[in-house]
């Protein structure tokens, strides 16, 4: 029995609005960046693009293009820091999630400590280290930056993954005869892999969107997309950064919809444990 | 088909003693029950024969191999999870072929192998299936499959059956003893049912606190329990407090307060005492190996407690009363039927009593 009583409409007003400004809020900036992308002529005071078209997307698409430079690099740098983080993390995850070890705490919180400082006071020090190393304007010097950033994601998530994997599923290949490494690489590694492949697309996600590290460390030798990006919006042009974005949105929303189904509910309970 | 030694076995956890010199031998083809309450060091026993928990002392040995410090990859044994540990990420056949392909057998004769294990549990069909997809009973059953199919020196059994529906249970228990005979197959198998165990072992292996209790048959350990603690555990657990004197040939209780004085045989078709003179005993018998008559028609052969009806049930086949005798209920079982109230007399034969000297704590322990 429901009864439309004045009251219970006007309550709907103030949620109507709430849910607008949220959409606004969150919508609001991506149509700029949209129209942006696909404006060919563009200035104030006008609220909506003068003339549409593509002809920024022929010169960022274009094959000797910056744009097409840096995201090459851009995804270098993403994979060799992914490799970076898993040849760290496997051992380390396992480690965290299996043995017995004094102090598991404090070294699960030892990897988020680079997410504690401010990041701009912490890659000004970096950079001056690195340059008396001369790693600075290096591949290299990026690659290390942005492990230590994704460490935590990755080392976190392992180790879950890992205490996911029920022991005895590993005691049983012990007991047909495997020995440690065959166990580990025939039971354990398969059974966690769905966690640690989500691992590694956060760490992917999170090195192709890096920039405070990169700036720091890399510019001006290395550019990739978000230093492009800042530097075409910087410039004023922002059709160039539009594009560059909408390209970085592409990964980053797709493998967010894989990492949905990787990471399990097991895995995720486990998560910092 | 091989023997399994177990000497002195001592196993401790973080400073506490799990396993106090426990000496086991089991013979070729034998089927042994650990079986225990919670926390008796059974399973710990079966996981240090398997390799799994380290020994601090003691000696281990399978075939005459001294295995006691090697790694579990390097015993011949194939243990049959509680949790049925099958890898998810496999089908039925690659995990019964596993320990197989480990042993670098050829393609061909693994196919071949792996069709016999389906084929002996019943699974022909599900080859292919993934082992998710399968039910607890056959679950099992392809765990046991795995661990027969590298035909081992052992068969370890760590609870294989807890996790199954009643009868499914009761299936299996038959099913895994006549293969085991069938294959003549050395098998530990812990567990903490009774019945299970007397049903499928050679011999039962009874642990309490760490140390081995008793070893014997199952008719051994059921008709003359070593001790309270093992009369109790195997269901004698009605115990009543006597002054009692053993002579020769029989046992002479003296008149209590809810019972008269009587003399009873010993022997095998009479009581069984474990005392030396006279003194008192806690004398232990079983729900259904006594029954009731009404008061004052009782025999004159048997230990007769006078006590009233306080409680009925009908568990199927016969009654079962609480009897409350002095400040006691004792558990009996009767083929008649009775009213709460009834004035009645428990009748226990001479061969229903176990009777062990009673110290402090000899009445409490169950």
């Amino acid at each position: 029995m429901t009864s439309f009583t004045p009251a219970r409409t006007l309550t709907w007003i103030p949620r109507g609005l709430a849910l607008g400004v949220l959409a606004f809020v969150i919508f609001g900036p991506l149509t700029n960046l949209g129209l942006w992308a696909v404006a060919e002529k563009w200035y104030f005071p006008h609220t909506l693009p003068l003339q549409y078209g593509f002809s920024f997307w022929e010169r960022v698409f274009a094959p000797r293009s910056n744009a097409m430079a840096s995201l090459a690099t851009s995804v270098t740098i993403a994979l060799l820091t992914v490799a970076a983080c898993l040849a760290v993390s496997v051992p380390a995850g396992y480690a965290l999630a299996r043995l017995r070890l004094p102090w598991r705490g404090v070294i699960l919180l030892a990897f988020l400590l680079p997410q504690a400082f401010p990041s701009v006071a912490v890659y000004i020090n970096v950079a001056r280290i690195f340059y008396t190393l001369g790693l600075n304007g290096t591949v290299a010097g990026v690659v290390l930056v942005h492990t230590v950033h994704g460490l935590v994601f990755s080392v976190w998530i392992t180790a879950a993954a890992f205490g996911a994997v029920d022991r005895s599923l590993e005691e049983a290949a012990r007991d047909m005869g495997a020995g440690p490494l065959r166990s580990f690489f025939g039971i354990t590694l398969p059974l966690a892999a769905p966690g640690v492949m989500a691992s590694s697309i956060f760490v992917f996600l999170e090195s192709l969107d890096e920039f405070t590290g990169t700036y720091f460390v890399g510019v001006p030798d290395i550019s990739t997309l978000p230093l492009l990006m800042f530097n075409a919006s910087m410039g004023g042009n922002f059709q160039i950064a539009a594009i560059t974005a909408l390209i970085l949105l592409v990964p980053s929303v797709g493998f967010m919809l894989v990492i949905e189904r990787f990471l399990k509910a097991d895995v995720l309970a486990k998560v910092g444990h | 088909m091989a023997e399994l030694h177990v000497e002195n076995l001592t196993v401790a956890y973080g400073g506490s003693r799990v396993l106090n010199g426990v000496s086991l031998h089991v013979r070729p083809g034998e089927f042994v029950a650990l079986l225990g309450s919670s926390g008796c060091g059974k399973t710990t026993l079966l996981r240090a024969v398997s390799g799994f928990v380290p020994v601090d002392g003691g000696r281990i040995a399978i075939a005459g191999r001294d295995v006691t410090r090697a790694p579990p990859e390097r015993r011949d044994t194939a243990m049959v999870f509680q949790s049925y540990a099958l890898w998810p990420h496999m089908t039925t056949a690659q995990n019964i072929g596993y320990g197989l392909k480990l042993r670098r057998w050829p393609r061909q004769r693994i196919a071949e192998r792996v069709a016999e294990m389906l084929r002996l549990l019943k699974l022909d069909g599900l080859a292919d299936r993934n082992v998710t997809q399968l039910s607890g009973g056959q679950r099992q059953r392809v765990a046991l499959g795995r661990a027969l199919a590298i035909n081992p020196d052992i068969l370890l059994l760590d609870e294989p059956l807890s996790n199954l529906d009643a009868r499914i249970r009761l299936e299996l228990r038959h099913e895994i003893r006549a293969l085991q005979q069938r294959l003549g197959i050395t098998a530990v198998h812990v567990t903490h049912d009774r019945e299970e165990a007397m049903v499928m072992a050679d011999r039962i292996v009874i642990l309490n606190a760490g140390s081995i209790a008793q070893i014997g048959t199952p008719e051994e350990i059921y008709r003359r329990p070593a001790s309270a603690f093992v009369a109790s555990f195997l269901g004698a657990d009605n115990v009543v407090p006597l002054q009692a004197t053993r002579t020769e040939r029989t046992l002479e209780i003296a008149a209590g307060p809810d019972h008269g004085a009587v003399s009873l045989p010993l022997g095998n078709a009479g009581a069984q005492v474990e005392l030396i003179g006279s003194g008192p005993v806690a004398a232990h018998f079983r729900t259904e190996s006594v029954r009731l008559a009404t008061a004052g028609q009782a025999p004159a052969d048997a230990l007769v407690l006078r006590g009233h009806i306080t409680q009925t049930a009908y568990p199927g086949g016969r009654w079962r009363y609480g009897v409350a005798v002095g400040g006691t209920v004792f558990l009996v079982d009767d083929d008649e039927r009775r009213m709460v109230g009834d004035a009645v007399a428990i009748v226990i034969p001479p061969s229903a009593l176990h009777c062990f000297p009673l110290r402090r704590e000899a009445a409490g322990t169950a």
